[in-house]
């Protein structure tokens, strides 16, 4: 295997101006998603509920439409949850028509968090740093020690 | 309140969907102190295929699952005390019924156990006169009525809350088993019924609402399916179910059974409480609607969490209804693809088959190419596929109005295996499945014309 799967934390090694760098959304969040119909729904909930100002401010519903691109032929809206330190998004016409219409093998939009989960947001260098290990499997760690 | 209100009850999720662990009722019931047990066995489409079972045998048309089931648990809930509360009934309650009434015979529980049923959703034979009377049952999505389809349904049901069960529950049913009863009414219901909850209780019944809705789906609630930190959770292979302990003020404890794998925390139940949800703060059901902005969470121990502050407005007018009709066919075909250059090896497949299929004349609504290991899930976010890709499954499907193409269709895939792309293998499965489509029809109606045919009968066993 010559790729590597992309880690935003890797990534993010050079600090622009403002000091902030880029870091994947799945080092601050997690996330599950489900369907109405040819909707799916995406809950984002910040791992630190310091961070969920900074996901209110940059996941907006107009980024989170352009980062699914042609994956949403319809509108997106976001709805907040201050109180769980969430946003949930429902992203319209993303399902080929859902349930049994649909020839996805995600008909009911069961991964569409983990989609999400690729955005980059941009962070300041210690946020990044400290979050780094967040939201991926211990290197080293093996289904064995499942369970 | 009366004096004999109790503190607290405890409400056992058993069941999230029909084709859940079969055992995990039985482990509610054998692992520790509980009051209710609610099963849910109905999806969207569960009632379509329900209704196609029934066609074919009128004795059919629930989930067959919870027959047995009860078979096994029926004496231990009859002598603990233990009531169950399920939609397990789905397009024909009173076959489930009859069906639970011979079951509690076999189980020896004769003269102990009362079974009640609800019935009424069912408005498939009424569909013609509600339109006859005005009630256009308008598509809520597209905005077009009811009798342009009208010809192809196959069943019809209006979800209803938790009024029929409360009644069951006070004329003693040991079991109650309901056809589209919302997910919810079925942890509420008791709830209702034990603490003497009105349907002015707008905040309490809300409250149980959330509380059904983190019972509705079974371990997705205690660590199933859950992304925090997955790889850490603890003895997946025993997963306990969620036990909800509700108290009559309008909180309640989220656990499980001591000893239960799996694990309850504010993490679980926040990625729960945000499962298939629309707008949070206006979350619609038949008794109240609930405000899920105003929840608190807190931690108060070991997988113990405890939701309080939630708060709810009046039911509305209306009650939804869920009606499935004959929409086309569809099938899908997969082929497996093996390095050097197997995204590209698939990618041709799928070029030679379109046209194949444009050569034999074949029209379709929709023809879907998703390459199975590389963006079936994540689709253009996936990026393009490395050439050193060690293998992926073409995934090629079709639907149309059409069933003579979309059979044909499936003879199409297995003749790629020897007039396309080399290093080509999984066709173990032989052809693909002609599927029918049940197409979703989500609408309103008044409620008055619905709830005057809702009927609640208990019998002995």
């Amino acid at each position: 295997m010559t790729y590597e799967p992309p880690t935003g934390a890797a990534n993010a090694t050079e600090a622009n101006a403002a000091g902030t760098v880029p870091l994947q959304l799945v080092h601050l969040a997690h996330a599950r998603s489900g369907d109405k119909g040819d909707t799916a729904n995406v809950g984002l909930i910040a791992y630190e509920s310091d961070h969920y100002g900074l996901l209110r401010e940059q996941v907006t519903a107009e980024r989170v439409k352009a980062h699914f691109g042609e994956m949403v032929q319809g509108r997106v809206e976001r709805f907040e949850l201050p109180n769980l330190g969430a946003l949930n998004f429902l992203l319209h016409g993303a399902l080929d028509g859902g349930g049994t219409i649909s020839l996805m093998n995600d008909a009911q939009g069961k991964v569409f968090s983990t989609a999400l989960l690729r955005m980059e947001v941009e962070v300041p260098a210690d946020v990044a740093e400290a979050a780094a290990h967040r939201g991926r499997v211990p290197e080293g760690w093996s289904a064995e020690e499942y369970g | 309140m009366t004096d004999s209100t109790p503190d607290m009850i405890r409400i056992a999720s058993g069941q999230g969907f029909w084709g859940d662990d079969l055992d995990a009722p039985v482990r509610q019931v054998e692992g520790g102190p509980i009051d209710y047990l609610m099963l849910d066995y109905l999806a969207e489409v569960t009632m379509s295929i329900m209704q196609k079972q029934r066609d074919r045998r009128p004795e059919a048309g629930y989930a067959r699952d919870f027959v047995p089931l009860m078979e096994r648990i029926f004496p231990a809930c009859v002598e603990r005390d233990i009531r169950v509360v399920t939609n397990a009934g789905g397009v024909n309650p009173e076959g489930c019924a009859a069906a639970l009434v011979e079951a509690g015979k076999r189980a020896g529980v004769a003269g102990r156990a009362r079974v009640g049923r609800v019935e009424g959703d069912d408005i498939l034979d009424r569909l013609e006169q509600l339109i006859a009377d005005g009630h256009a049952l308008t598509n809520m999505e597209t905005g077009d009525p009811l009798v342009s389809v009208l010809d192809r349904v196959r069943s019809a049901n209006v979800y209803i809350g938790a009024e029929p069960i409360v009644e069951a529950l006070g004329q003693g049913a040991h079991v109650i088993v309901t056809g589209r009863s919302t997910d919810t009414a079925l942890t509420y219901a008791p709830m209702m019924h034990a603490f003497g909850w009105t349907r002015d209780d707008h905040d309490r019944i809300a409250t149980g609402v959330v509380a059904g809705h983190i019972n509705e789906c079974g371990a997705q609630s205690t660590g199933g399916n859950c992304l925090i930190d997955w790889w850490t959770a603890p003895d997946m292979a025993n997963v306990g179910f969620p036990i909800v302990e509700a108290s009559p003020d309008g909180t309640f404890v989220v656990t499980k059974h001591p000893g239960s794998g799996g694990r309850v925390t504010r993490q679980t139940i926040a990625e729960q409480i945000l499962y298939e949800m629309g707008d949070p703060s206006e979350y619609i059901t038949p008794d109240v609607v609930a405000d899920f902005t105003t929840i608190d969470v807190e931690e108060i121990g070991e997988n113990r969490v405890r939701i309080s502050g939630i708060t709810g407005g009046p039911r509305t007018d209306f009650l939804k209804v869920s009606i499935a009709y004959s929409d086309g066919w569809k099938a899908t075909g997969t082929l497996t693809y093996s390095w050097p250059d197997a995204a590209q090896k698939a990618r041709a497949a799928a070029k030679i088959l379109r046209q194949r299929l444009d050569r034999l004349g074949l029209e379709f609504d929709a023809v879907r190419t998703e390459l199975v290991g590389w963006d079936s899930t994540h689709g253009e976010l996936a990026g393009e596929p490395p050439a050193d890709l060690p293998e992926v499954q073409l995934r090629v499907g079709v639907r149309g109005s059409d069933r003579a193409a979309v059979e044909r269709f499936t003879r199409e895939i297995a003749p790629l295996i020897l007039t396309g792309p080399p290093s080509v293998t999984g066709f173990a499965g032989g052809r693909p499945r002609v599927q029918e489509i049940m197409a979703y029809w989500p609408a309103l109606l008044r409620r008055e014309v619905v709830e005057p045919h809702l009927s609640v009968h208990v019998e002995e066993v």
